[in-house]
Formats: C-alpha cells, sequence, structure tokens
C-alpha cells in the first residue's frame, strides 16, 4: 500500500509544477497588458507604467518570475491580488467552505437521486420509465446551467415565492463565520430560523450544480448495472431462487459500484467548473464566483494563484478516490 | 411541505418588509464586491458606493443631483487671485465614528486633512506602501502629484494647498473619492498597533453611514453614524447584498429581497416599469461613446469628409439597437447633465444624399477605411461591434467601404493610441469629476494627441478656449469658454458623437430620497422608506 502511494504522490508533483506552468505561462501568453489595463480609458505615462510594472514585478524575466513564484507556491504564498491587495490563499480559504458546502450537498443529491434512477432503469431496460429517466438525463446534462439555474430562480423564487432569490442566508441573520459552513454556524449560532434559513438558500444552487453529475452517475450507474446483470453468478444466484431484490441489492449492485465510485470521484472537478456559473447566479460567495468576479477585474494574480488552488485540490480528492479504490479493490494495488 | 416551505419565504420577506418596523433597513443589490474600503487606492465604482460614498467625506462634496462641488467637510474656501493657493476653512466640530473597533478622542481637524493627502502624494510618506503595490491611481491619473506644490496646516482648522499652476478643476477633483478624508488619529492607533492594512479593511471616517461588518464577496453592513454632522440618517442599517447578475438582482427586486439595484438588464426595463411595486430612474450618464477619426490621415485631415462622414450615421438606429433605447444620440462631446453643455449647438442632421454629394464635392472617391471596434461592452457602448456594422452599412450607403477590425481590450487602447493609426476607432469616456476639462481638455487637448486625444486633433482655437477655461476660476466665464468649444467642435467634427447612455435606476415603490447621481455614484444619504 505505501508503495502504491508513493507512486501516485510521485505522479501528483510533476502534475502540480506542470500545472502550475500552465497557469503561469498562460495569463502570461494572452496578448494584452495588466498593467495599462489598470489605468483602462485612461492613459498611463510611459514613467508611470514602468513604475507600475516594477512594483508588480513584471519587469523581470520570465523564468525568473516562475521560479520567484514556485517558491513562494511552496512555501504557502500564492501572491497577493493585483486589485484587492490582499493574500490569495487568505481569501482562497475564507471562500472555499462556501463551495465545499454547495459542491457537498449538490454531490449527495446527485449520488441519493442518480443511483436508485440508474438502478430502476436498468432493471425497467427498454421500458417507458427508463427511456424517460434516459431521456431526463441527457437534457439535464445538455442544460446550460446559466439558463437553468435563472429557470428555477424565476419560478420557485420569483412566481412561487417558496425559496429565496439568491445569498447563503437570510440577511436578517447576522453572525461571525466559525467554520465557514453557514449550515454549521447557523446553528452554532442560536439564532432562531437561522439554520431553516440556510437550507432554504441551499436549495436551488445545490440543485442546480447536482443536475450534470446526477445525469451522469444514474447513465453510469444503469450501464454498469445492465453489465453486471448479464453476468453469470447473477443467473446463477437467480436460479437458486434468490429473491429479486437480493439479487440485484447485494449481488449486483456491489459489483456494479466499483465504476460508479470511479465516477463520482470524477465529479469533483465537474463540481468545481459548474461551481463557478452557479455561484455566479445565485450570488452564492465562493471560489467559483471569486474567480470569476477576478476574471472580469482582470486579476491575473488570483486567477493565476486561484487555479492552482483548484487544481491542487482537485488533485488531492482524486488521491483520495485512488486510495479508496485501492482499499475496495485490492487488484489495483498490484 | 408547500405550506412549510410558503412559511420560510414569508419568514424570509420578512426580513426587508416587517423587520424594518423596528429597525429600518435599506437593502441595496450591489452589483460587485469592493476592492477594498480605502478609496484612494482604487479606481472602481463599486469600490467607491461601498466605502467612499457611506464611511466618508470629501472637502468638497458634489450636489446630489448635480456635478457641481459644494461645501463638504470645508465649510469654506478662498482662492488667490492668481489661482494659485486654496485656502480651506475646516468645518468645526465634525466627529469621526465610533464603531466597535475604534473610539475617536478628538474631533475631525487640519491634520487629518494633511493625512489624507501625503499618504498619496508623498513616497516616503509611511502610509504610501502600506498595502504592497498602492498605486494611487487616481490621484495619479488626475494629475495632483505635478499639480500640488504644498499643503501646509495654517491653524487647526485651516489647511492651505498651494499649485504649481492655475487649475480650475482642481475643485471639482477634491470632491472624487480618491481624496476622502481619514482619521489621523484611527491611522496612528493602526500603525502603533501594527495593523495598518486594516485601514483598508475596516474603514472610519466622518460620513452618514458607519462599517460595521464585511462577509467577503456576500454582505456589508453599515449602520447609521449617530454623530453624523449632516444629521442621523433615517434608515438605521444599510446593507449591500452582492448579487454580481443583472437578472437575479431583478428577482429579488421584485421579491423584496432588495430596495433599490443598479444597472438592470436593459431587456427588463419595460416590465420593470409596468410592475405595480417599482419605481425607475432615469438619467443621461456622465458619459458619450465616439467615433473618432484620424484628422492627421488623408482624406480623414478634410472637415468636409468628416462632416460627411457624420451625416451618414443614423445615431438613432445605434441607439435603438444597442441600448434598446436606453440611451440619447449624442451632439456634443459632453454630456446633457454637466454644466456648460451647449444645447444651441445643431447636430449634423443624417442625410446620406447630402452626405455623398459632399463627399463628391470634397474629390474623395472609392473610400476604404477601418473602422474600429471596441472588444468589450462599456456603459457608453454596450455593443460596439454591433455599432461598427450599423456604421458599416450607413456609409456603404454613401460609398464607402468599411472593414470593422478589432484587438483584445488592451492592445486596442494602445493601437488606437498611435498617431499614424488607419481608420476611425469607436471609444469612450466616463466622466470622473464632473468638470467640462475632464471631457474636453483631456480628451481634445492639444496635448493629449499620442494619448486620450484618439482623432490626434490639435485645432489651436479648441485649445486655447479649454486652456484659458482651465486657468479661470469664475464659473460663468468657464461656462463661456466651453460652450465656444463645443461650436468649434461641432464645426470641425473631429469625432462622430454618437450616445450618451441612459443610466437607469430601478426600486422599491417605498424608497424615498434617492437622487441620481449624474457622476453613476449610489449614494444613500437622505433616504428613506415609507412605512
Amino acid at each position: 500500500m505505501l508503495r502504491f502511494l508513493l507512486g501516485r504522490l510521485a505522479v501528483l508533483i510533476p502534475t502540480f509544477i506542470g500545472v502550475s506552468i500552465i497557469a503561469f505561462s498562460f495569463i502570461r501568453l494572452l496578448p494584452g497588458d495588466p498593467v495599462a489595463l489598470l489605468a483602462g480609458e485612461r492613459v498611463m505615462s510611459p514613467e508611470r507604467h514602468a513604475e507600475i510594472s516594477h512594483t508588480l514585478g513584471f519587469d523581470r524575466p520570465l523564468p525568473i518570475q516562475y521560479l520567484d513564484y514556485l517558491g513562494g507556491v511552496l512555501t504557502g504564498d500564492f501572491g497577493t491580488s493585483i486589485v484587492t491587495k490582499k493574500p490569495i490563499i487568505d481569501q482562497f480559504f475564507a471562500l472555499f467552505p462556501a463551495t465545499v458546502e454547495l459542491s457537498l450537498c449538490a454531490i449527495i443529491i446527485a449520488v441519493l437521486v442518480g443511483i436508485p434512477a440508474g438502478i430502476f432503469a436498468a432493471i425497467k431496460r427498454g421500458s417507458f420509465f427508463d427511456q424517460s429517466i434516459m431521456g431526463a438525463a441527457l437534457v439535464g446534462y445538455s442544460m446550460p446551467i446559466f439558463w437553468w439555474g435563472l429557470l428555477l430562480i424565476i419560478l420557485f423564487a420569483g412566481i412561487l415565492q417558496w425559496t429565496p432569490v439568491s445569498g447563503r442566508i437570510s440577511l436578517m441573520y447576522f453572525f461571525p463565520p466559525v467554520t465557514g459552513f453557514m449550515l454549521i454556524d447557523s446553528l452554532l449560532s442560536g439564532q432562531a430560523g437561522a439554520f431553516k434559513s440556510a437550507v432554504s438558500h441551499l436549495i436551488l444552487p445545490s440543485v442546480v450544480l447536482s443536475t450534470i453529475p446526477l445525469a451522469v452517475i444514474a447513465r453510469q450507474t444503469r450501464s454498469a448495472m445492465l453489465e453486471v446483470l448479464g453476468e453469470d453468478y447473477v443467473r446463477t444466484a437467480r436460479a437458486k431462487g434468490l429473491s429479486p431484490w437480493r439479487v440485484i441489492g447485494i449481488h449486483a449492485l456491489r459489483n456494479a459500484m466499483i465504476p460508479v465510485i470511479t465516477t463520482i470521484g470524477l465529479q469533483v472537478g465537474v463540481l468545481m467548473a459548474g461551481a463557478i456559473l452557479t455561484e455566479t447566479i445565485f450570488s452564492w460567495p465562493g471560489i467559483g464566483k471569486w474567480m470569476v468576479d477576478s476574471v472580469f477585474r482582470r486579476d491575473y494574480a488570483v486567477i493565476q494563484g486561484g487555479l492552482l488552488l483548484i487544481a491542487g485540490i482537485i488533485m488531492l480528492v482524486n488521491l483520495g478516490v485512488d486510495l479508496l479504490y485501492g482499499l475496495i479493490n485490492p487488484r489495483i494495488r498490484l | 411541505m408547500k405550506i412549510k416551505l410558503t412559511f420560510a419565504a414569508a419568514l424570509l420577506a420578512a426580513t426587508v418588509m416587517s423587520g424594518v418596523a423596528n429597525a429600518k433597513t435599506f437593502v441595496y443589490c450591489s452589483e460587485g464586491s469592493p476592492e477594498g474600503f480605502d478609496p484612494g487606492l482604487y479606481t472602481a465604482g463599486t469600490t467607491f458606493d461601498a466605502a467612499a460614498h457611506t464611511v466618508y467625506n470629501r472637502l468638497l462634496e458634489f450636489e446630489p443631483g448635480t456635478t457641481n462641488p459644494v461645501a463638504g467637510l470645508a465649510e469654506s474656501w478662498t482662492i488667490s487671485d492668481d489661482g494659485l493657493e486654496y485656502t480651506f476653512k475646516i468645518r468645526p466640530g465634525v466627529k469621526f465614528q465610533t464603531t466597535e473597533f475604534f473610539t475617536p478622542t478628538r474631533e475631525l481637524n487640519a491634520d487629518d486633512v494633511i493625512f489624507s493627502f501625503e499618504r498619496q502624494l508623498k513616497k516616503d510618506n509611511p502610509w504610501n506602501q502600506y498595502v504592497a503595490g498602492a498605486s494611487w491611481e487616481y490621484f495619479n491619473g488626475m494629475g495632483m502629484p505635478e499639480l500640488i506644490k504644498s499643503i501646509e496646516k495654517v491653524d487647526d482648522l485651516t489647511v492651505k494647498i498651494s499649485l504649481n499652476k492655475p487649475e480650475a478643476p482642481f475643485l471639482a477633483n477634491l470632491a472624487m473619492p480618491f481624496i476622502s478624508i481619514m482619521s489621523k488619529e484611527y491611522a496612528d492607533k493602526l500603525d502603533a498597533d501594527g495593523k495598518k492594512e486594516q485601514l483598508n479593511q475596516m474603514p472610519l471616517g466622518t460620513g452618514p453611514y458607519q462599517f460595521v461588518g464585511y462577509q467577503q464577496d456576500a454582505v456589508i453592513r453599515y449602520k447609521a453614524n449617530a454623530d453624523y454632522w449632516g444629521g442621523k440618517q433615517k434608515i438605521d442599517d444599510l446593507v449591500f447584498a452582492i448579487t454580481t447578475d443583472a437578472a437575479v438582482r431583478y428577482q429579488k427586486l421584485k421579491a423584496g429581497e432588495c430596495h433599490l439595484m443598479p444597472y438592470p438588464n436593459s431587456a427588463d426595463v419595460e416590465a420593470m416599469k409596468a410592475d405595480p411595486n417599482l419605481k425607475v430612474m432615469e438619467q443621461e450618464g456622465l458619459n458619450v461613446a465616439y467615433l473618432a477619426y484620424n484628422t492627421t490621415q488623408a482624406p480623414f485631415d478634410k472637415v468636409e469628409v468628416r462632416k460627411a462622414l457624420n451625416m451618414a450615421i443614423n445615431k438613432q438606429a445605434i441607439v435603438d439597437a444597442v441600448f434598446q433605447g436606453a440611451a440619447t444620440p449624442a451632439k456634443n462631446p459632453i454630456p446633457p447633465t454637466m454644466w456648460s453643455y451647449d444645447n444651441a449647438v445643431q447636430d449634423d442632421a443624417y442625410d446620406p444624399e447630402a452626405a455623398k454629394k459632399m463627399l463628391e464635392d470634397a474629390g474623395v472617391k472609392d473610400l476604404s477605411m477601418k473602422v474600429w471596434a471596441m472588444p468589450v461592452s462599456r456603459p457608453y457602448m454596450l455593443n460596439a461591434r454591433r455599432a461598427a456594422e450599423l456604421i458599416q452599412s450607413d456609409f456603404e450607403k454613401i460609398g464607402v467601404k468599411v472593414e470593422v477590425v478589432s484587438y483584445e481590450w488592451a492592445e486596442y487602447l494602445e493601437r488606437s493610441k498611435a498617431k499614424d493609426r488607419d481608420g476611425a476607432v469607436i471609444l469612450g469616456w466616463t466622466g470622473d469629476n464632473g468638470d467640462p476639462d475632464n471631457f474636453l481638455h483631456t480628451l481634445l487637448g492639444c496635448d493629449a494627441v499620442g494619448g486620450n486625444n484618439r482623432a490626434q486633433w490639435c485645432n489651436e482655437e479648441f485649445n486655447k478656449l479649454v486652456l484659458d477655461a482651465k486657468a479661470t476660476s469664475d464659473q460663468a466665464e468657464r461656462t463661456k469658454l466651453y460652450e465656444q468649444a463645443q461650436v468649434v467642435f461641432k464645426r470641425e467634427a473631429p469625432w462622430a458623437t454618437l450616445d450618451h447612455s441612459l443610466s437607469v435606476v430601478p426600486m422599491r415603490k417605498e424608497v424615498q430620497g434617492f437622487v441620481q447621481s449624474p457622476l453613476g455614484d449610489f449614494a444613500f444619504e437622505g433616504v428613506d422608506l415609507a412605512e
């Protein structure tokens, strides 16, 4: 197991450095001078341009800038935002819990709905139910999040007024963050109704964010189940006279879950990408919205540091999934 | 379940509606997060709304609804005859806010004013680089370091600022957010505690509202400053609910989750006007979009050619297509809300036939040119590509072939400055200080050729008028000079003036006392909610 872990880590480090090079060079290779953009339509004198470039360190050779940056990253210094002048790492971790909370809720919804839907579709293969589920999954997978989110807001918050429009909690509740997770903080605050308000704010964004992973998980579960249901041991189990629920629930499902778990692990990246749009629509103060805002403000330092941190976290989660997978399926470790 | 959810929604509505019964809370759905809370460090209107117009005051303030600088923290001032010395009498008895994080022991005095200037002016000031990379962009951009010779304390309530040259717009500059007056006592305390960066995170000033807390990218909270020199506000709590998407802001406004929102989608404005719970304010913004010919290159060096092209552009069609009517065609280079706007100026009428003839008379045949379209959406021009295509088809009608070109934004700004640039550039400007100099001299003066003067237009008559106006402190005199300058501009036609976009502000019916600012600020002093 240790060898397996070391092997995984050995792949992780060059990947991380690769991502850092891409994040670093990407924003420098794009046309456009970040210093000139600070002035916008207002013209900046060449002296002032040189002065600001110097302050921001843009006047040094690129390899030196990169090594300097990498050195900072390795010591936990991801740089300072050009716009807000605050350390990027502080901002990231202040906002990250909001994204994790949203993503967790979304993945829970996706798993709780997606897996049963996939199983039933597989059992009733070819039926109207199967076709409806798979049709809905395809629609869910192809739907633009931006449009879908707005549609739900207009229906549930605008017309029916069942949920609030956006934000994390009603403005009447005001307490300092303890964990950064609103569901927990609202309980800790002891304020009546705060938890309920936090839950009601979480419903629409997590439904929207769960849509794509839900569709993927449902489809994956269905195909994995179909494959397993055709196996000899399932036929044997049936022939032995076991109840259908026992055959499906114990014998088939356990084996069908292996590819499904991999799929769920891979959805972390999808959730991060989805969070960017979902958070923007729902004014959800997480890292997705932060990245979008930074793109609009052309805050290159944040885009670069944020990309790297997000990539690092996705890599860590995938490492965790790999390890878990290794535990479940010993053959992988060989 | 439905009942439960409806109950939750009702509870939520209580946030804004009934919760206000004991403490009046005004919720503003702002369009973005502030970059920080020190207005000197930044240039974005979003930041100024959150920091400058709530927490701080300036020596002068813009009279609400106008661009006239009036007394603020300076109750009066005198200007020496040569226009080089400005002496400000500071309003006595002005208290700084008492907050949970700081309790002031003294009132506003000259030290605070000098501190507020010197931290931006002097590179060796200990506060000049209190955050890494502080570039004091507006202070420098408005030319303050070259302009200010010295600033000195005459007595506790008198400050004298000496200039290197006479500069009439200086007073308007002093009403701008970047030169908000800070508490030196608070700064000293932060310095002593080794927490200088807190000045940019927990602001403390003399303004109508005091800072309570900021939850990053989500909510900013303020409460009324009980000691405000202009009188305590009727609103007890002011909340900025940061909502970046315009369609979502509209839904929040409709649901009563906020009272007022900026920058609606133009497609939603009609529905907002029809909603019985909402009202909509409209006003021309302090901006202009233009098409700048390169007046140094043939055939655009000929006035008749520029005039002919101007007559070929159907501005109303641009306003309708790009803004869905939320703009007005422009005839002058300054917007109608600015003092000295000359309404008597006649625009070149849209007349393709006459334009075609004029071009022929000027001996121009088979002209083909480039029209530059900005790659980004700006308040004065939401879709430059669309506008450029309309201009292309207008020009084709008079036999001029147009190639529409575009570059990445920074590249566009840089290349369009070149003196030998090819073609005509679509660009625009949003005013900084409400002074006509900020448009006429900044964009069309001879010293801006190769820079902000994208038409590369240096007309001696025009230039003299704007320079004279800059050196005169009498506003009536200045108005006359600027009116003449607008006449010269129209005659010489270095630009086709395209539009002034409207600033549209939707709000709940119960909002009272909100005054729309021509500068595009969202300030909530004097705002109230009807019971």
